[in-house]
């Protein structure tokens, strides 16, 4: 009991730095001179290291309410996991829980779609999409199992 | 015998005025739509007072250049517009140098316009200062500013949330409240005292209920069997 309890949390708490890590650091499309992210675009070319905010469109804007709101959401969902650990009914469902949780995979599957489709806009066609984006991609599937078995699961003892 | 001799060169010097730095403000970046008008503004500190040699110089670098050439200079009360460069007879000097202003008009922008602005001010004696820049941005339409759309979406969403919380504990505080007024039409018409008595000790603790468990449908079914059985 006590390993499954330690087992999803580790899950969860997995799931959390994954998304801290891909809003954070954000190195979404990496070149040979330049790196671009949601917040700042990065070049190296003419010499010199040179940073400018990235661009004010609509939809990359999107994309940051959406990473940071699957950041929100994952975190409430943990503390409110432990809440619901203590004053739960003897088998009731992390129902609460496992809805956060769900809705925060969804926000990070949409903002990486919308990041996407949208690429050919922002991204030139020399760069590759940069380890920050695949993580956004690999957080969503954690959150999403990670909330499911929130929902199958029930308190025992 | 020691003489003491006196020599007047080195009496008193006359040391050069003390200059202090000169802080130089303009804005930083400044965004307009293409044909239309703005006013790059152009002011600075200076402990002394303003001279009448006071001088404003601009001068304009594009974007992707690396040489600037000088657009507007003012100096000696008499304030010289470009009239050979990109400005020609599109800038006009709408300042103040009495009252440290020297601000400059741009008509009619175009794309080509894009580029970095240096105003260099100078108040003798205080000529040590640091040009400050600003950036012009020529655009079609303006674009909605950097965060107003994410700050948005997420006030939205999480207001949303918020409303739906103070929806649901709504909804169980009135719905508790009207099983507590039929229990009590129900239940008056028994004659039992103490009944009355523990029914009413039991129904008056019906408000807590919604904070204790976030657990939803069971608690219902739960405080009306409490209800029935305390009876």
């Amino acid at each position: 009991m006590l390993l499954l309890l330690l087992g999803i949390i580790l899950l969860h708490v997995a799931a959390l730095v994954l998304l801290f890590v891909s809003t954070i650091v954000s190195v979404w499309t990496s070149s040979e001179t330049s790196t671009s992210d949601l917040w700042i675009n990065c070049t190296s070319a003419n010499g010199g290291y040179h940073c400018d905010p990235a661009s004010t469109g609509e939809w990359i804007q999107a994309v940051q309410a959406l990473m940071i709101l699957s950041i929100i959401f994952s975190c409430l969902s943990l503390l409110l996991f432990f809440i619901q650990l203590f004053t739960l009914q003897k088998g009731g469902r992390f129902f609460l829980t496992g809805t956060f949780q769900i809705l925060a995979s969804l926000f990070v599957m949409s903002g990486a779609i919308i990041y996407t489709v949208m690429s050919p806009d922002w991204v030139p066609e020399v760069s590759a999409f940069g380890y920050s984006y695949i993580l956004a991609w690999v957080a969503f599937p954690l959150a999403l199992i990670s909330g499911l078995i929130y929902v199958i699961l029930r308190k025992r003892e | 015998m020691l003489c003491i001799v006196w020599d007047d060169s080195i009496g008193v010097e006359k040391l050069p005025e003390q200059s202090q730095a000169i802080v130089i403000y303009t804005g930083w970046e400044r965004h307009a739509l293409i044909g239309s008008d703005i006013r790059l503004s152009c002011s600075f500190f200076s402990w002394r007072w303003t001279s009448e040699d006071v001088t404003f110089s601009w001068t304009y670098r594009p974007d992707g250049s690396r040489d600037s050439i000088s657009i507007f200079h003012y100096t000696g009360g008499v304030a010289y517009v470009d009239n050979k460069g990109p400005f020609r007879d599109r800038l006009e000097f709408v300042g103040n140098p009495g009252r440290r202003d020297g601000s400059i008009l741009l008509k009619n922008l175009d794309f080509n316009d894009n580029g970095t602005f240096t105003c260099d001010a100078k108040n003798p004696p205080d000529i040590v200062g640091r040009p400050s820049s600003v950036r012009l941005l020529v655009f079609e339409k303006v674009p909605i500013q950097a965060g107003v759309i994410t700050g948005a979406i997420i006030g939205v969403v999480l207001g949303l949330l918020v409303l739906i919380v103070v929806i649901y504990y709504l909804m169980r505080f009135l719905v508790a409240r009207r099983v507590f007024s039929l229990s009590v039409s129900k239940h008056g018409k028994k004659k039992k005292e103490g009944s009355q008595q523990r029914q009413a000790s039991s129904l008056l603790s019906f408000p807590h209920i919604p904070s204790s468990s976030t657990s939803s449908t069971s608690s219902f079914s739960h405080t009306l069997r409490h209800m029935y059985t305390s009876s």
